[in-house]
């Protein structure tokens, strides 16, 4: 669990957190299914990625998170040899995805978040043509996800609806046995009982050792499914780490009440938003500091402490908290709760 | 609340999506007559009665345009008439189906009808706008002709004679877009019924016989079932009929009547007809990029082949009226076709026009890669396991194939007409196979050209690619060569003016073979610049 800040030019707001350096890692680094480092895709003027690093280990749900627009998308076509990068280095499956895109997608499934599939062909026939175009697919399982997807694969694509449709291509990409999956906002349409069949059919690939990419905006899905998140921001990862290491990087919420009086608290390293009331105090501390603060505290003789960790929610919020007033992202995420 | 609230707001937002669209069409038809038009102005009077004469007496071309004197302006609307009644059928036709059933498809009906609209105003609109823009080309078209210095009532009557079709086929797309619950089903439906009303029409007119003077065609009792027929029964510029009219709208009446009662018997967004279910499992030749391919054009090329046959069998048949053909007509065919010997010239013609067809097809077809591509169904397959070049290559390969079909089902019926008409099956079919496969290098140049666009300028390969087949076909044999006479070099830009003229002339294998590397060429640049750049894909 090892943080430093990044030397690399940082746009730092009044709270903004250190970053996270990826672990030291090299060009095909034996426990990373993907790897990219520095990466920049430019389309104009416009620099979608703008040295974007993530790296996600074999056998891991790593979740890759941010609004809108913020390029995760891009990413994933980048990934998969569509577009071509202008800058950094990527490695995915130990391969050039550019260059070996052929030989690397028989190893992995792909679910895009706007699925566009051709409208007079049927969901099954649609199932088995992408399966097959993959290096196949297996029987077993796409009967068994279909019934649990609860899709006809007797209509015609253009008959179903966007959430039918999304199924379609869950049901493509699950019912083959791959090392990698990459799923862009993959449950977008779908109703909540079918989000739990997803979530359910994602813990079984973890399970089976597979590697998952769940790039999402979504964060009640990525807390429940994923072992490290990276949280992207116009181009960049701002944050990557397990939930406990961004965890460590956020506040804890404090109330507490003692037998003596307490005092300011507001000059105490790493204290913010504090209300004394003599025996009573309510205080917000960077989880870094938490020890500091206690051992005050323990001199007044505390009676009772209440202490609420930060939520995936509340530091995906401080990392956008400067955007919601102009942008739809807090809509988003006040309809994803 | 009436079933129709809401009309007028409707029509202004129907009318507002359409600006640019019926303007365009209505326009362009008013110059497509002009064009017409000022064409046939230079002709003798006796070049126009040779035409005149032939269409009237020739069952076979009975079938493209009804007789009715010989005049610049009846003369004109023989061959003109057919072009602008499809062209106004469909401009009605498909402006209906936008403004409702794609409506419905998208969910935009869904949106609108929550709110204070009554249940038939979205296809009261829709009907509206298509009546007033039949009523807009019907007089475009009567102005057209008075500028070209045509009579007044003849250029009214040919303007109201093309909408009237238009009006009647605004009502067949009323009733088709109640029966499917596809936007693409709806506009198939109603070009389908275009197509029967040509059928039945073209049979009305071949059974028909000439009149006296030889000069007016005197069509037989199915013309009168086809509502192609009641258009042309109106006889612009050749007696100037209007009591036809009357059937045109009564049909709209009748049409729009079963529409509005249809539509009280289905959900918003249903149709009549059920949606077909399809295979729950692929079967194994859809399994491949090629698979895909095929089947997407599948049932255009089969549409294609039918029709192509058609064709082929017509232009065959007509062979021995050809034999004797003198004068205007017979001197074009000798320049398009490249021989003294009116036959032979004739025959390199119509095989020459059915190249051109083909190539239509097949940059239609080619064209699919774009679309793939930018609507988004490309990423699925780039991101299974196949590589770029070998997608590109799947759509060349059915492209190509689709091509030969083409060609060879055109050819060989044309051949089997030949036959008929003139004996000696034996010689007549192998010989025009023959004249019908050595299109095919001038149709892969075609297609080697919209795969390079494809491959190397994404977003404009739509618009230069059907620039580029019009210019080639501008500037080949049918209208650089026998039609405007341009000089040679103009006419050896087209990969058309390059194709051996069989079965009158010899084989030359230099030309073929030219065009098949600079086919291939194009082939090749297209598949390696689309290799190394990025997939356009929808954000």
């Amino acid at each position: 669990m090892r943080t430093e800040l990044l030397t690399r030019g940082e746009h730092q707001s009044s709270h903004a957190l250190p970053r996270v350096s990826l672990p030291p890692a090299r060009d095909g680094d034996a426990g990373a299914a993907i790897w990219v480092w520095g990466l920049v895709k430019r389309f104009g003027a416009t620099r979608a990625l703008d040295g974007l690093d993530l790296m996600v280990r074999s056998g891991e749900v790593h979740g890759f998170l941010g609004p809108n627009g913020a390029g995760k998308t891009t990413t994933v076509r980048v990934l998969l040899g569509l577009l071509r990068r202008d800058g950094g280095k990527v490695t995915l499956l130990g391969g050039d995805p550019w260059q070996d895109a052929v030989t690397l997608h028989r190893r992995l499934a792909y679910v895009p978040g706007e699925v566009n599939l051709w409208p007079n062909l049927t969901g099954g026939e649609v199932i088995d043509l992408l399966g097959r175009l993959r290096g196949g697919l297996d029987p077993g399982r796409r009967v068994d996800l279909l019934d649990r997807f609860q899709l006809d694969p007797t209509k015609k694509i253009r008959a179903y609806s966007k959430g039918n449709r999304q199924k379609v291509a869950l049901v493509a990409a699950f019912a083959s046995d791959v090392e990698l999956y990459l799923l862009d906002e993959p449950t977008s349409g779908l109703d909540p009982l079918m989000e739990i069949v997803f979530q359910d059919v994602v813990r079984e690939l973890r399970d089976a050792g597979r590697t998952v990419l769940l790039s999402s905006h979504i964060l009640a899905e990525v807390e429940a499914l994923c072992d490290r998140v990276t949280i992207i921001r116009a181009g960049r990862a701002t944050e990557s780490g397990t939930f406990d290491e961004l965890r460590h990087l956020t506040r804890t919420t404090v109330a507490v009440e003692t037998a003596k009086p307490i005092g300011a608290l507001n000059d105490f390293p790493g204290v913010h938003d504090s209300r004394v009331d003599g025996t009573r105090a309510h205080f917000s501390v960077d989880t870094g500091e938490l020890n500091g603060i206690l051992e005050r505290l323990v001199e007044h003789d505390v009676r009772s402490l209440t202490s609420s960790p930060p939520t995936l929610e509340e530091l995906f919020l401080r990392h956008y908290g400067d955007e919601l007033a102009t942008r739809e992202v807090g809509r988003e995420l006040a309809g994803a709760r | 609340m009436s079933a129709l609230t809401g009309t007028g707001s409707l029509t202004w937002l129907a009318l507002r999506r359409d600006r640019f669209k019926l303007p365009a069409y209505v326009l362009g038809l008013a110059l497509l007559t002009l064009g017409m038009l000022a064409g046939i102005g230079g002709q003798d009077r006796q070049a126009l009665v040779d035409e005149t004469e032939l269409f009237a007496s020739t069952p076979a071309l009975r079938i493209f345009g009804v007789a009715s004197g010989a005049s610049e302006g009846a003369t004109t609307m023989i061959r003109g008439y057919l072009l602008l009644a499809v062209l106004a059928a469909l401009m009605s036709a498909l402006s209906v189906v936008r403004h409702t059933r794609q409506n419905e498809e998208t969910g935009r009906a869904e949106l609108v009808g929550a709110a204070v609209v009554g249940r038939h105003a979205g296809l009261a609109a829709a009907l509206g706008i298509a009546v007033g823009a039949n009523i807009a080309l019907a007089a475009t078209i009567g102005l057209a002709g008075i500028v070209a210095g045509q009579p007044t009532a003849g250029s009214f009557t040919a303007g109201m004679a093309t909408g009237a079709l238009g009006i009647v086929f605004a009502g067949v797309a009323a009733v088709t877009v109640q029966l499917t619950s596809t936007t693409r089903g709806a506009s198939g439906f109603a070009a389908a019924v275009l197509g029967l009303a040509f059928v039945v029409g073209g049979i009305g007119n071949m059974l028909g016989h000439a009149d006296a003077t030889g000069l007016r065609l005197v069509s037989a009792w199915p013309a009168w079932l086809s509502p192609l027929g009641w258009g042309e029964q109106m006889r612009p510029f050749g007696g100037d009929n209007w009591w036809p009219l009357s059937l045109s709208v009564l049909a709209f009446v009748v049409l729009v009547g079963g529409a509005a009662m249809l539509s009280t018997r289905r959900d918003v967004g249903g149709g009549i007809l059920a949606e077909r279910r399809g295979d729950a499992e692929a079967t194994r030749g859809l399994l491949s990029p090629f698979g895909l391919v095929w089947r997407l054009q599948r049932s255009a090329l089969i549409g294609w082949a039918v029709a192509m046959a058609g064709f082929g069998l017509v232009f065959g048949v007509i062979s021995n009226e050809m034999k004797d053909l003198e004068g205007a007509a017979a001197e074009w065919y000798a320049r398009m076709g490249g021989s003294e010997q009116v036959l032979d010239a004739y025959r390199a013609s119509i095989i020459e026009m059915a190249g051109m067809a083909v190539a239509i097809y097949t940059v239609q077809i080619l064209l699919r890669m774009r679309a793939e591509e930018a609507d988004g169904r490309l990423e699925s397959l780039l991101a299974a396991s196949v590589s770029r070049p070998r997608w590109m290559w799947s759509h060349l390969l059915n492209a190509g194939l689709g091509a030969l079909l083409l060609l060879l089902s055109f050819a060989m019926s044309m051949g089997l007409g030949a036959a008929a008409a003139l004996g000696d099956i034996s010689a007549q079919v192998p010989a025009l196979i023959a004249a019908g496969l050595v299109q095919l290098p001038a149709i892969m140049l075609i297609a080697g050209i919209v795969v390079a666009l494809t491959g190397l300028l994404p977003r404009a390969a739509g618009a230069l690619s059907w620039t580029l087949l019009l210019s080639a076909i501008l500037l080949g044999p049918m209208f650089g060569a026998a039609t405007l006479q341009l000089p040679a070099w103009a006419q050896d830009v087209s990969p058309f003016t390059h194709t051996p003229k069989l079965p009158g002339a010899d084989f030359t294998a230099a030309p073929v073979f030219g065009l098949m590397v600079i086919s291939a060429v194009l082939v090749a640049a297209g598949v390696a610049s689309f290799r190394h750049r990025n997939v356009a894909l929808p954000t």
